[in-house]
């Protein structure tokens, strides 16, 4: 998903030759940038861009899963639940305190949210309509989203690479925790078997698209690699999910649905890996464009959430300006 | 806009014994929130036992502009190292 | 002894179950992010109270019913919540408010069951009393925050004041199992936490600049499973997967 953040990042830089060529070589001594270093105009805008829709991501994303906090079938599926999203939520808090490093302020990236000017992760605008989607995301979802972070934690950029670190970190139980519930539905009745089954129909080819675009089509991605913002390849980190996750899905007798997936032995240097069917990207981009079933309702939402809580804000700010002032006055008598 | 919540830089101490160390940061209105916006946010794994914020706005840092003419002068003053003077071995441990 | 003692741990856990379900309605809706993050970490420690108190629940009444038989698998006529915790979430200042006077009931009543015969009982005191000297903290210091802070926030403020005020007095209450626990020494008596809860909740409006007004009629009934319509959608969402795909493990 993070590698959509490069979609229609705009590289173009004004510097001179010069100052390219000295910054390029402490990214490839493997220096840290970090906030007050001169950088290429660049490099900041795609780093905005990229944290940024990072950031937007997990906010967003915590609506498909926060969908069935209050319908949790059990209190420790509930609890749960309830951990992990509210952990997306401080994965959103630390990646727009990395932005922020940049020079943008949460408020106006939270703006380009809501006007859609700013993206986000296709996958949040899937609909979460059964508790199984909830094993899926945890599994799937969140599979393909550590695939794509743990590179980020080498980061170039100093605070956007330890943010990634601390969201590793927290993210290691969430993976496991849709997994369980997975293996629960794949140990249960017949219902909950096809209950699975149906929810990962709906899920798996969404997920292989949060990689990204192919490779060929990444047009930005070269100039990323370079400035080492991303590490690995679209299509690289694509095969390496689809190869960790099929053994996964057999073990839990679920079928991936992609009749052309097939194991290739001389595949990844002969390592072995699955070839796989095409992904179907005229609805990529139709989801990436806001015409996915839920891009409206999650907009709507957290643009009633931040609407709602204008004046909480403001009751907040007003107050602390009179908790000001009395200090002063307390302080001069 | 004009209103926005101001940032917060959060430290923690890990444990009695050790510095407060930077962790991250936060928006809040006044240093109560943000103390207890750093709690919810910053240690809810058990991180530390004591906070410290500081409004961004506070914090004044060297200009990257300056790094050689700050930091390369000592880099190279050896004899403010103990391995730059010869004590003979029987001596012992000094 | 068991029976009351059952009803009586049900009421407390209910209690829980029921506002940190009120709670947890508020993820990812919050007035701004931090308190996406504060939220669930007060309802964290409300479900994880309600889980330990059904389980030993469950223990007392020895018919082998779990925490999640407790929680999810009864008629709303058998919860034994107070109505405060089902009242819905409204607005911030609502939930601020519903959640300083839980809590301000709560903390004493915690710190007195610390002293009960039971050991059970005592080690969840420990545990819980800590959390909820946290959450009249983060709730206070809202209610301060929003009672004296612009126009809007103190008219909002005050009307959640005039709506939960009502449901106070049940916090006090004491059913008939409530008082035979507290006879045996199980469980503390209700009726005791009053002086500290006013002068808990008086310490937060004086600097909120909130007024405390009189009762004339308190709203009661949650103990005996009278409960308002609202209790009832609750209950549709919560026990939606149980009912509608029973006895199967998730």
């Amino acid at each position: 998903m993070y590698s959509q953040g490069l979609i229609g990042a705009d590289g173009a830089t004004e510097e001179t030759e010069e100052f390219l060529a000295k910054f390029q070589a402490r990214i490839d001594r493997e220096e840290k940038i970090e906030p007050n270093d001169a950088m290429p105009n660049g490099y900041r805008k795609t780093l905005v861009r990229q944290i940024g829709q990072h950031a937007h991501s997990e906010i967003v994303g915590m609506l498909p899963e926060g969908n069935w906090i209050t319908r949790a079938p059990s209190l420790r599926r509930k609890a749960a639940l309830l951990a992990k999203v509210q952990d997306e939520g401080g994965h959103g808090l630390y990646l727009y305190s990395a932005a922020e490093t940049l020079g943008v302020t949460r408020e106006q990236m939270t703006e380009e949210l809501l006007s859609g000017k700013a993206k986000y992760s296709s996958i949040f605008n899937y609909p979460t309509p059964t508790w199984a989607d909830i094993g899926t995301i945890g599994w799937l979802v969140d599979g393909a989203a550590i695939m794509n972070q743990i590179p980020l934690c080498r980061c170039s950029y100093g605070p956007y690479a330890r943010a990634m670190i601390r969201v590793c970190k927290e993210e290691s139980f969430h993976q496991r925790q849709g997994y369980e519930i997975l293996i629960s539905l794949c140990n249960g009745t017949e219902e909950q078997k096809q209950m699975a089954q149906d929810s990962i129909n709906r899920w798996w080819w969404p997920a292989l698209m949060m990689f990204g675009p192919h490779d060929a089509e990444s047009s930005h991605s070269e100039q990323s690699m370079k400035w080492k913002i991303k590490r690995f390849s679209n299509d690289e980190l694509r095969q390496k999910f689809i190869d960790a996750t099929v053994p996964q899905a057999e073990y839990l007798g679920l079928t991936v649905p992609d009749p052309d997936l097939k194991w290739n032995p001389d595949k990844n240097d002969g390592k072995g890996g699955y070839d796989h069917g095409e992904i179907d990207w005229d609805e990529f981009w139709r989801v990436v464009k806001g015409h996915g079933k839920m891009n409206r309702d999650r907009i709507k939402d957290r643009k009633k959430a931040w609407d709602d809580g204008a004046w909480v804000r403001e009751a907040a700010l007003a107050h602390a300006e009179k908790r000001a002032a009395r200090q002063t006055q307390h302080a001069a008598e | 806009m004009s209103n926005e919540t101001p940032l917060w830089e959060v430290f923690i101490r890990p444990r009695n014994g050790l510095s407060h160390k930077h962790c991250g940061s936060l928006h809040a209105a006044d240093e109560v929130l943000a103390l207890q916006a750093a709690r919810d946010t910053y240690t809810r794994r058990g991180e530390g036992v004591s906070i410290w914020v500081v409004p961004s706005k506070a914090i004044f840092a060297s200009d990257p502009d300056q790094t050689a003419e700050n930091f390369e002068p000592g880099v190279d003053k050896v004899y403010r190292h103990p391995t730059f003077y010869d004590i003979p071995e029987e001596v012992g441990h000094m | 002894m068991s029976a009351p003692l059952f009803n009586a741990l049900l009421e407390l856990a209910d209690d829980h179950l029921i506002l940190g379900h009120r709670v947890s309605e508020w993820c990812g809706h919050a007035p701004l992010l931090e308190e996406d993050l504060a939220m669930p970490n007060m309802a964290l420690d409300m479900i994880g109270a309600a889980r330990s108190l059904y389980t030993y629940a469950g223990e007392i009444e020895g018919e082998g019913r779990d925490e999640d038989q407790l929680a999810y698998l009864r008629y709303d006529r058998e919860y034994k919540n107070c109505l405060l915790v089902e009242r819905p979430n409204e607005d911030f200042a609502h939930t601020m408010l519903k959640q300083l006077y839980f809590a301000a009931f709560m903390h004493p009543y915690w710190e007195a069951a610390l002293q009960s015969n039971d050991e059970t009982v005592r080690g969840i005191a420990g545990k819980s009393v800590k959390e909820v000297a946290y959450h009249i903290r983060h709730a206070g210091e809202w209610v301060v925050r929003l009672g004296d802070g612009t126009e809007e926030s103190a008219k909002r403020m005050q009307d959640a004041v005039t709506e939960l005020h009502p449901y106070v007095e049940e916090l006090f209450h004491m059913s008939a199992d409530a008082q035979a626990a507290a006879d045996k020494g199980a469980l503390p008596d209700r009726e005791a936490m009053r002086t500290q809860w006013t002068n808990s909740i008086s310490n937060v409006f004086d600097q909120a600049k909130l007024t405390m007004p009189e009762v004339e009629y308190p709203q009661l009934g949650g103990r005996t499973g009278h409960h308002g319509e609202e209790m009832g959608h609750l209950l549709s969402e919560l026990q939606y997967m149980q009912r509608a795909y029973p006895n199967m493990s998730w």
